[in-house]
């Protein structure tokens, strides 16, 4: 006999399950809508073109479909913010799980995390109007929409991600490692650099992972303060337009379902998901390697 | 001898000395944003600018539709992503068995979590605004902004689970609770507030959030209010305003910092100040909460 109490209990199981299963309908719908697009918009550009072609000019007359221009900038702006994240983020990980005491740690660890709580529209402004003024007072031929200055900012809103994984990376390391170190003589900078880091590094590589993954992703900074010019360029004081700028400049105008100026935004949309998700994967194996070697 | 000793001075004060130049440099940037940004701002923020509508002319313009519109979409988001947030949680602490299934689960989620937010925009755009069609409504955002931050949901609800200990679980089990009656009754009040952590700082990342709302095609110039939720007539209660156009305060404040005039800007930045507040407020109450929770969890 099946009791009543069996069937409540299987029933809310499944419906937990189907909850879990639901992120796991996000990520086919994602994959769906992006590979449906995308495939309606290489049946009118050759592959080819998309990824040779040095002009991205879809809105224009004359149309040239190569993504390269916005990729440029992605990465560009990307390289800047790992610069800046990566040498603060690394820094502040190692003093924060190695110099301070745990208390101090327990405090200033969610005061960087603020960082990461201000809205990147905000951040945006701050570039804009702030940063870009102060550069140009040390590169007089910045212009108003560059890659520098969202690069920088978009780095120091990257700091906390670095900074609080790298350390909690290095917290996983067993202090008889540390010990066995002191034990041979070696100072505190020999075993935070000889010992601490490299037994960490799986960790600490997987923030800087997930951090460019979020630079690559970000969109409101450069969509402010890079401009909206494709521009196939290393001139980091020149405005371009990243991925993500082209996806905003698309959405804000009214172009009709259906038009190829619609479905340029999946095919650039599908170039970054794809991006992202090779670094989230290898991120995410990176820290599981970590985690399960100091159990 | 001398010389090397110097260079061990150094080596052993590079990261203390580096370490603190460091967080005070990312710290006063952080500083000097605040400063900047109430410096523009503060001249236009009054109760005019809280009660007006947008308009051409910045001394004018306010941010009435957006805020309104902000309070809107958040509390349609903490209602969708409460339930899926934590019942997917429990799914995966509870009851999912360690296998290539759960294993699964936890790559996919750990992948959405790093799904640029814009792509989640394309998403609701096609499946909420064109293929359910709900146009560029309240709903269609709510719906959009829920799907980006589930997995900080998912996530806080599995670590506040975690952290409730085995004792507990084995008491309840051991009067003759089954598993289910254990987690209502014992495990969820005890992981409550940590819980509640998550699903606020899921709040605070999704009020600030504007790529995914521009990508639906939600507008940036919007000059009346949702339809509010209260009627004079029975039943008293309307979900018209769901289907209503709206706006955001971050929209807004991109719209406004994208004009080339410079009074805009100081609309902008009176934006900010307040997107700021209450942003840097749900965050601490989140901290607040999960500091809280961890040390009723080292008392049990």
């Amino acid at each position: 006999m099946i009791s009543k109490e069996k069937i409540l209990y299987k029933t809310a199981e499944g419906a937990l399950f189907l909850s879990a299963l639901f992120s796991v309908f996000i990520t086919v719908g994602i994959i769906v809508v992006l590979l449906f697009e995308t495939i309606e918009f290489f049946k009118e550009v050759p592959l080819i073109k998309f990824l040779t072609d040095t002009q991205w000019t879809p809105l224009f007359e004359d149309k040239h479909f190569g993504i390269l221009p916005l990729l440029n900038a992605t990465i560009l702006t990307s390289l800047i913010a790992m610069i800046v994240s990566i040498s603060f983020g690394l820094t502040i990980a190692i003093y924060m799980s190695e110099y301070l005491k745990p208390e101090k740690r327990m405090v200033l660890k969610p005061i960087m995390e603020i960082l990461a709580v201000v809205p990147t529209v905000v951040y945006g402004y701050f570039a804009l109007l702030f940063v870009t003024p102060v550069l140009k007072n040390i590169f007089p031929d910045i212009s108003t929409f560059n890659a520098l200055s969202p690069g920088i900012v978009m780095g120091i809103m990257i700091i906390p991600i670095v900074a609080t994984m790298s350390d909690d990376a290095m917290q996983a390391v067993p202090n008889w490692l540390r010990e066995g170190g002191f034990a041979l003589g070696a100072s505190k900078f020999q075993v935070t650099t000889g010992v601490v880091v490299p037994s960490a590094l799986s960790g600490i590589m997987a923030s800087f992972i997930l951090g460019v993954s979020r630079a690559i992703g970000e969109t409101m900074i450069v969509a402010i303060a890079a401009g909206q010019m494709p521009n196939l360029t290393l001139n980091v004081l020149e405005p371009m337009e990243t991925i993500t700028a082209y996806i905003v400049q698309v959405s804000l105008g009214d172009t009709p379902t259906g038009s190829i100026e619609f479905r340029t935004i999946f095919a650039a949309g599908m170039t970054l998901f794809i991006l992202t998700f090779i670094l989230n994967i290898i991120s995410y194996f990176l820290k599981s390697k970590y985690r399960e070697r100091y159990k | 001898m001398q010389e090397k000793k110097l260079i061990n001075v150094i080596k052993d004060n590079f990261f203390p000395v580096a370490g603190a130049i460091a967080m005070f440099i990312s710290l006063g940037v952080l500083f000097v944003l605040i400063i900047d940004v109430f410096k523009d701002g503060l001249i236009r923020l009054n109760f005019k600018f809280l009660t007006s509508y947008p308009s051409r002319f910045p001394e004018q313009a306010g941010i009435l539709s957006a805020w309104v519109g902000t309070v809107w979409i958040m509390v349609l988001t903490a209602l969708f992503i409460f339930p899926i947030g934590i019942a997917s949680g429990i799914y995966l602490e509870e009851y999912a068995k360690p296998g290539k299934l759960k294993d699964f689960l936890e790559i996919n989620i750990s992948n959405l979590a790093g799904v640029p937010s814009i792509i989640y925009g394309l998403l609701g755009l096609q499946i909420f605004v064109y293929f359910l069609k709900l146009d560029r409504s309240v709903l269609a955002g709510a719906l959009t902004l829920s799907l980006v931050v589930l997995p900080i949901v998912i996530v806080a609800t599995r670590e506040a689970l975690k952290a409730v200990p085995l004792s507990l679980r084995e008491g309840s089990l051991a009067l003759g609770a089954n598993k289910l009656q254990t987690i209502l009754y014992q495990v969820l009040p005890s992981a409550f507030s940590g819980i509640l952590s998550g699903v606020i700082l899921a709040m605070s990342r999704a009020i600030g959030e504007t790529a995914p709302l521009i990508t639906i095609g939600a507008l940036t110039y919007i000059a009346f209010l949702p339809t509010g939720p209260f009627t004079s007539e029975f039943p008293f209660i309307t979900l018209a305003g769901l289907k209503d156009f709206f706006t955001v305060l971050p929209i807004q404040i991109f719209n406004w910092v994208s004009r080339p005039q410079k009074a805009f800007h100081a609309n902008a930045a009176a934006g900010i100040i307040v997107l700021l507040v209450i942003s840097l407020f749900i965050n601490f109450l989140a901290i607040y909460l999960r500091i809280k929770f961890e040390k009723y969890m080292r008392r049990k």
